[in-house]
């Protein structure tokens, strides 16, 4: 941090004294006064500022006078700026200006599991944060000219790849020697989720990249404790040294902050976010968290949508970003969350002008915009004493327009000034040509010339003696014209006549020819000037701006209000409770807060909606013990063996449709798992299926912490293909070592930490300091069972293993999931204590599966273990009900012992049967109201309820579905005018989904 | 690899059939026809494989005192189940390459023919065959035209003695329209291109093998053209295989340019395009209902209910799963459309009857009618609904075919380990 200060003070000490410089000059020295006297402008000192007529005194890079009549030193050069307004200089936050892009070469087929960058840095090549961006800049790597065309004087510059980015520099846009450019060479460091340019395996996963960030930190506190007496490593020495620097996250979406919201917490950081474009989606909770928001304008194309049948491939939420996307920045503004705008998203720099009038036509104000142009980055980065607002002694940055540069679309910058240069922006800033001119010459066919069109684009038409309109071939350039027309009613000098002329004031002054070639002499006077209220101005339609709401979560079936917990009395059904008596019939249950409070005969309420349950059956929710639902940016990171660092949790995608199409096939809660491409994958992520909540809501509060094992084929990378050879373990045998080398290691770290602890401060000072090691933080809950393993799991030989291993270490295995050759070793697993999530009747999709028999829940149910039947897919997740039916149709169970495979007995081996599972006072009012016998195929829930709240209502169903078809219809002709109006448009191309399951292993987190 | 192979041709699954190819009367169970009717208290009688009479008359029955009588009363009998679409025979372990016998080199190949590959001692075919499905169309799968199926019955001591009726349709994966973007798809470009380079491709093979099938001698024998040639002629079916509906829109509309009307399989869109469907007289294999919608907008219920749609629009499908396995679950399939608006007598023709027609056996199969094939399952429960669904026997051709399977087996073992009763 001494460090930045110091650069900062020898930069402003090299700017006052301009003149002096360390580099020579070919030539005579150059040196000019730069003594400037904007006269007569409408000044805006700041976003809240504003001066009607006044004018400021420029000497050399520094602003020296503002004032309404200033007195003008003699060695000024006066501008007249009257009619023109000056602002602040815009400065970005979140450029890469002046830097070279890092190629992205791509993966191997060959599993790579090391940095491939040579020298004493991070073990993984995301971690960039050895970077310095001021070691790489150079205004010769860009032009500055687009940026300063769009009103930029100021830029904050990084290379956006990586996951720990390096520095950024704070640089000026000015074309001159690099070193007269940098305002602050560390202005802050950059981080995202995504790996970039790095060719390593890990991290492929979401939660995979929020893992390597935690341990980052923890190992470059690590290595700050230990200095010199472990080993060096510049990335993380980079990491401490940066400890002071701003952080500025760049995220993909808007759940992304609260993922790296929740990092910046655990570590006390406060990190500033490039958001996504999208957190107008969940503003109310981004309010809770008061983040600093960097946004970009980039807003969506309309679509192509005259097809109809194309159409169909554009969502509901697409179209609806469509027509919000432009709101985000009001939205941010309107909620008092802290923004500054940026023109990162943009695929030229030279569009943000215009998308800035967009975002201000769709409620963003200009005082808004202006502050997150100008005064908000200058705070942000600390230099608001230099640049964003225009007062003594300030850097001479602004910019002067033709008009308002905010909501008129015909304004222009007309110069963009930096440390007290002006850089054109606009070239017709003093010769707005544009009116009407009374030719004083006759015989050429012309009465009249009138110019009109944009400043830095004029067109022109002539009027003939008699009054009538004609074409002119008209050009501009530098006082200068060119015209070319045809008359054709002359007989005398048929064909094009050519008309050259020049400017002096307000006169035309030139040589023509007639089509055969004789010369003439014209001249023209200008009669009349455009009036201002002659140009056009484009008004927002009124149509355009009619939006829709925003709804919860932001996708086909959301609601416009989040939903609310009901007192609820369901009368007269049958209640398969799962308790004893098994089934109450004619019965009603009332719920209230959440809660069931009451299950008996004729219950009378006055508070209670009533709901008819005659006829029909009332079960608890169905709890999903495996399943991989509402998880964002990969289900596996099974680029190492042991992934015990990562957590689901910290991936949980709360927009998910498939929350909704499964609360619509009755399951209320649902075990988010890891999947199963390595020995130990994940932390898993408990969760109730509450639709329309933040993703920490849908988080089942109190659950035991679980992690996800895997056995056999998946781990063994059995079906990866031929080059997937290298991982260890490629053998049953060898994943039987992983875990004894694991627990093996996280015993002897307990050790290590406990003996540790046991030091006085003198004895602590002599030795190393333990590494705090997410991964065996993990393995050693294990071990003190304070968390618990859900094992993928098929042939009986692992899962004899598995126990072993667990009683060798003192702990027992939770739950054998799939398990599917469970039946063959049940008596060892009730012996063990395990439970049993398996699948009703899958076989035969890979070798191990092979002894698969739709019998095995029947089997394990009768011999005592307790067993449930789960997904680990999103469609059959939508009909568990029917998967256990099969075993009564395989095997015999009961009614009752056959609904408790997907009910209660996950809800065991989940720990939460005090809370959910059945239907019992006290218990979570997690619900489902079904038409008939929920164990036949004909069965449909008609309500889904989960803590009183009803999320799924047959009912409502249908009228969501009639919303979303008007919905969609009306965004549709709203795209169809406005395609005809002539936006530009993008094609209706469909965008897949990953639907995940256990063996998925997309690379999820290059660029 | 030698072992794996070794303990495969161990665990083949002996078939004993009963020879009892006679006359039987099957009396008092409830009939459900396949056609839509239900005969209560109903007698089905067969003889020499074939059924001679099905009704609810007992009494002109105990006239026949040469035929064996089999009191059924309180069961359900159905016509055997048609799998439409499946990969059984030619896949064993999906995982496992070398078991892997239906997607062949190249793009155009309607010379392949999946019944060569058909493997009769598939340890999958008995745990289909148990739950009422007794013939499976295998397909072959993979490049453009993707071979020439036939329809098996699920018994059979060979592929020659298993074939229903030999190299029934040739098989067209229609190259689709429908442009998509994901990290793992191809450029927009690419697949328009790709697109493009199919369509050709599919229009010049179709005009050669017709041109080649109306020359009359002196040809060069064509394995490929050959193939085709019962195309043009309606000996054999085309299928192809198209879900979005400009796809379907445009297969249909190629097909009949060479006279063809052909059978769209998947036909995911099948829903939006109905009266193009009804005009044209098109027939679907229609994707399973236990799916997931193909878009975040749709009804939830969609997949359950698009049975519903295309048969209150008048069109003929019938339901098929895509896979080897899975076909057991055949009947469920249809249990779904009939919980979600398709009358439940309908939802049993669409997996048999519909089915017959479709691949233009009906003539033979399909539903409980005198005169066709005796093929027929007798359960104990509703076929359709996993909770009563318990085939108890059922017959091909006359045969009773044997039920059991190595998962009954299993099951059976390990009960007698831990000593527990069924």
């Amino acid at each position: 941090m001494k460090k930045i200060i110091l650069y900062s003070l020898l930069l402003l000490f090299s700017i006052s004294v301009s003149a002096q410089q360390t580099f020579p000059v070919n030539g005579v020295a150059d040196n000019k006064a730069n003594k400037y006297a904007l006269i007569d402008a409408k000044i805006y000192i700041d976003a809240h500022h504003i001066l009607p007529k006044a004018s400021m005194l420029v000497d050399g890079n520094r602003i020296v006078t503002i004032a309404e009549k200033p007195t003008i030193p003699a060695g000024y050069i006066i501008i007249n700026c009257s009619d023109k307004i000056i602002y602040p200089g815009f400065i970005d936050s979140y450029t890469s200006y002046g830097l070279v892009d890092s190629k992205n070469e791509g993966g191997s087929e060959d599993p790579i599991f090391i940095s491939t960058k040579n020298g004493p840095y991070h073990w993984n090549e995301a971690v960039k944060s050895e970077y310095n961006a001021i070691d790489h800049f150079s205004v010769n790597n860009s032009d500055p000219a687009d940026l300063r065309s769009q009103g930029f004087t100021v830029v904050n510059t990084l290379k956006k790849d990586g996951i720990f980015r390096g520095t950024s520099a704070l640089v000026s846009l000015a074309s001159d020697r690099d070193n007269l450019l940098i305002i602050s060479a560390h202005s802050a460091t950059g981080l995202s989720f995504r790996k970039g340019s790095s060719k390593q395996d890990y991290p492929s996963s979401l939660m995979g990249s929020i893992a390597l960030i935690r341990q980052s930190y923890y190992d470059a506190k690590w290595l700050k404790e230990n200095q010199n007496k472990v080993e060096f490593n510049q990335s993380l020495n980079a990491i401490n040294e940066q400890s002071g620097l701003l952080k500025i996250f760049e995220v993909t979406d808007v759940h992304d902050i609260f993922r790296a919201q929740k990092i910046a917490n655990e570590f006390k950081l406060n990190y500033i976010f490039k958001g996504a474009g999208n957190e107008y989606q969940r503003i109310n909770e981004l309010k809770k968290i008061n983040p600093t928001i960097i946004i970009g304008l980039n807003f969506p194309k309309i679509f192509d949508v005259e097809d109809y049948l194309d159409a169909q491939n554009i969502s509901l939420a697409e179209l609806k970003n469509w027509e919000l996307a432009p709101t985000n920045a009001a939205a941010l503004a309107n909620a008092h969350i802290k923004f500054m705008l940026s023109t990162a998203d943009l695929k030229r720099s030279t569009e943000f002008l215009k998308s800035l009038r967009k975002a201000v036509k769709h409620g963003l104000s200009e005082e808004s915009a202006l502050a997150a142009l100008t005064e908000t980055p200058a705070n942000v980065f600390g230099v608001s004493d230099q640049i964003g607002s225009l007062k003594n002694g300030m850097r001479a940055n602004f910019i002067v327009c033709s008009g308002n540069i905010f909501s008129d679309e015909s304004a222009n910058i007309l110069t963009t000034w930096i440390d007290g240069n002006a850089y054109t922006v606009t070239n017709v800033n003093t010769n707005d040509i544009r009116g009407t001119y009374q030719l004083n010459t006759n015989d050429i066919g012309l009465k009249e010339i009138i110019i009109k069109g944009e400043l830095n684009d004029f067109a022109a038409e002539g009027m003939k003696a008699d009054s009538s309109a004609i074409t002119l071939n008209f050009n501009y350039f530098e006082k200068q014209v060119t015209i070319i027309y045809d008359p054709s009613t002359d007989s005398l000098h048929k064909g094009k006549y050519r008309l050259s002329g020049t400017f002096i004031n307000d006169q035309l002054i030139g040589l023509g020819s007639y089509a055969d070639g004789k010369q003439f002499n014209w001249s023209a006077k200008k009669i009349k000037s455009v009036e201002k209220a002659d140009l056009q101005i484009v008004k927002p339609s009124s149509e355009e701006l009619k939006l829709g709401a925003v709804i919860y979560p932001f996708s086909a079936y959301g609601t416009n209000n989040v939903l609310m917990p009901e007192q609820i009395v369901i009368k007269n059904t049958t209640v398969w409770t799962n308790e004893s008596p098994a089934v109450l019939l004619n019965t009603d249950v009332l719920i209230n807060d959440g809660k069931i409070i009451q299950i008996g005969k004729n219950i009378s309420t006055t508070k209670a909606k009533v709901i008819d349950g005659t006829g029909k059956y009332l079960t608890a929710g169905i709890i999903d013990e495996h399943s991989h639902i509402a998880i964002s940016r990969g289900v596996n990171e099974g680029t190492q063996s042991n992934t015990a660092e990562v957590r689901i949790g910290d991936a949980l995608d709360p927009d998910d449709i498939n929350i909704y199409r499964q609360l619509a096939g009755g399951v209320t809660t649902s075990q988010l798992l890891h999947g199963s491409a390595n020995p130990i994958g994940g932390q898993s992520a408990l969760i109730k299926l509450r639709w329309g909540k933040s993703a920490e809501e849908l988080k089942f509060e109190g659950a035991s912490p679980f992690i996800k094992f895997a056995l056999g084929e998946n781990v063994k990378q059995s079906n990866w293909g031929d080059r997937q050879q290298i991982r260890f373990p490629q053998t049953r045998m060898g994943v039987e070592q992983v875990y004894v080398d694991a627990f093996t290691r996280a015993k002897e770290y307990e050790l290590e930490k406990n003996n540790y602890a046991k030091l006085n401060s003198s004895q602590k000072a002599k030795i190393i300091s333990p590494r705090f090691d997410l991964e065996m933080e993990t393995m050693v809950e294990i071990l003190n069972k304070k968390r618990f393993i859900t094992c993928h799991s098929y042939v009986q030989s692992e899962i004899n293993m598995l126990m072993h291993v667990a009683d060798s270490f003192h702990f027992k295995v939770n739950t054998f999931t799939h398990i599917l050759e469970g039946y063959k070793v049940a008596d060892k697993m009730k012996a063990h204590g395990v439970n049993a999530s398996t699948f009703a009747d899958w076989w035969a999709y890979k070798y191990e599966v092979m002894d698969a028999i739709p019998f095995n829940a029947a089997i394990l149910t009768k011999v005592g273990v307790n067993t449930g039947i789960n997904s680990d897919d999103a469609e059959m997740a939508r009909r568990l009900n029917q998967e256990a039916a099969k075993a009564i149709k395989y095997g015999n169970l009961t009614e009752t012992e056959a609904w408790k495979l997907v009910t209660l007995n996950p809800a065991k081996m989940l720990h939460i049967d005090h809370r959910v599972g059945s239907i019992k006072v006290g218990k979570d009012a997690d619900v489902v109201l079904w038409n008939t016998n929920p164990l036949s195929i004909y069965a449909k829930p008609e309500k889904t309820i989960i803590d009183g709240v009803v999320y799924f209502d047959a009912e409502r169903d249908l009228q969501l579905r009639v919303a979303i078809a008007k919905e969609r219809e009306r965004i549709i002709q709203k795209m169809l005018d406005l395609k005809k109006l002539g936006m530009p448009t993008q094609k209706a191309v469909a965008k897949e989904k990953k639907l995940y399951h256990c063996d998925d292993m997309e690379n999820e987190m290059s660029n | 690899m030698k072992r794996t192979l070794l303990i495969l041709a161990m665990c083949i699954v002996n078939y004993a059939f009963a020879q009892q190819s006679g006359n039987i009367i099957f009396s008092g169970a409830t009939i459900h026809v396949g056609n839509g009717e239900v005969i209560e208290n109903g007698i089905l009688h067969i003889k020499n494989g074939k059924i001679i009479a099905i009704q609810n008359n007992q009494q002109a029955y105990t006239n026949d005192k040469t035929a064996y009588l089999i009191d059924v009363k309180g069961k359900e009998i159905y016509p055997g189940l048609i799998a439409p679409s499946t990969r059984l025979g030619l896949e064993e372990v999906e995982a496992v390459r070398a078991t892997l016998d239906y997607r062949e080199v190249g793009e155009l190949n309607p010379n392949i023919r999946s019944l060569i590959s058909y493997n009769t001692d598939s340890k999958l075919i008995p745990t289909v065959r148990s739950n009422g499905v007794l013939t499976a169309m295998s397909v072959p799968e993979g490049g453009v035209i993707t071979g020439t199926s036939s329809l098996m019955k699920l018994a059979g001591w060979n592929w020659e003695d298993a074939v229903y009726k030999a190299d029934l349709g040739i098989h067209l994966n229609w190259p689709s329209m429908r442009i998509y973007s994901a990290s793992w798809a191809p450029s927009a470009d690419e697949q328009r291109e790709n697109t493009a380079k199919n369509y050709k491709a599919i229009i010049n093979f179709f005009k050669e093998a017709k041109a080649y099938a109306e020359l009359k001698n002196t040809k060069t024998v064509n394995l490929k053209y050959e193939a085709m040639s019962a195309l043009f002629t309606g000996d054999k079916k085309l299928f192809i295989a198209a879900d979005f509906s400009k796809d379907i829109i445009s297969a249909v509309n190629f097909a009949k340019e060479f006279g063809i009307t052909p059978v769209i399989v998947g036909g995911r869109d099948a829903h939006l395009i109905t009266s193009f469907l009804k005009e044209n007289n098109i027939s679907i294999i229609l994707e399973k209902a236990h799916a997931l919608p193909a878009r975040d907008d749709e009804d939830v219920d969609l997949p359950y209910k698009k049975a519903a749609i295309l048969y209150q629009a008048g069109i003929n499908y019938c339901i098929a799963i895509e896979g080897s396995w899975q076909q057991r679950n055949l009947a469920f399939e249809a249990g779904t459309t009939a919980a979600y608006g398709v009358p439940r007598e309908m939802a049993l023709r669409s997996v048999s009857l519909s089915a017959a027609e479709i691949l233009g056996v009906e003539n033979t199969l399909g539903s409980l009618t005198a005169g066709k094939d005796a093929t027929f399952v007798i359960s104990s429960g509703d076929l359709l609904d996993m909770k009563y669904s318990k085939v108890e026997s059922a017959w091909i051709q006359g045969v009773e075919i044997n039920l059991r399977n190595n998962q009954d087996e299993l099951n059976e073992k390990y009960l007698k380990k831990y000593g527990i009763s069924k």
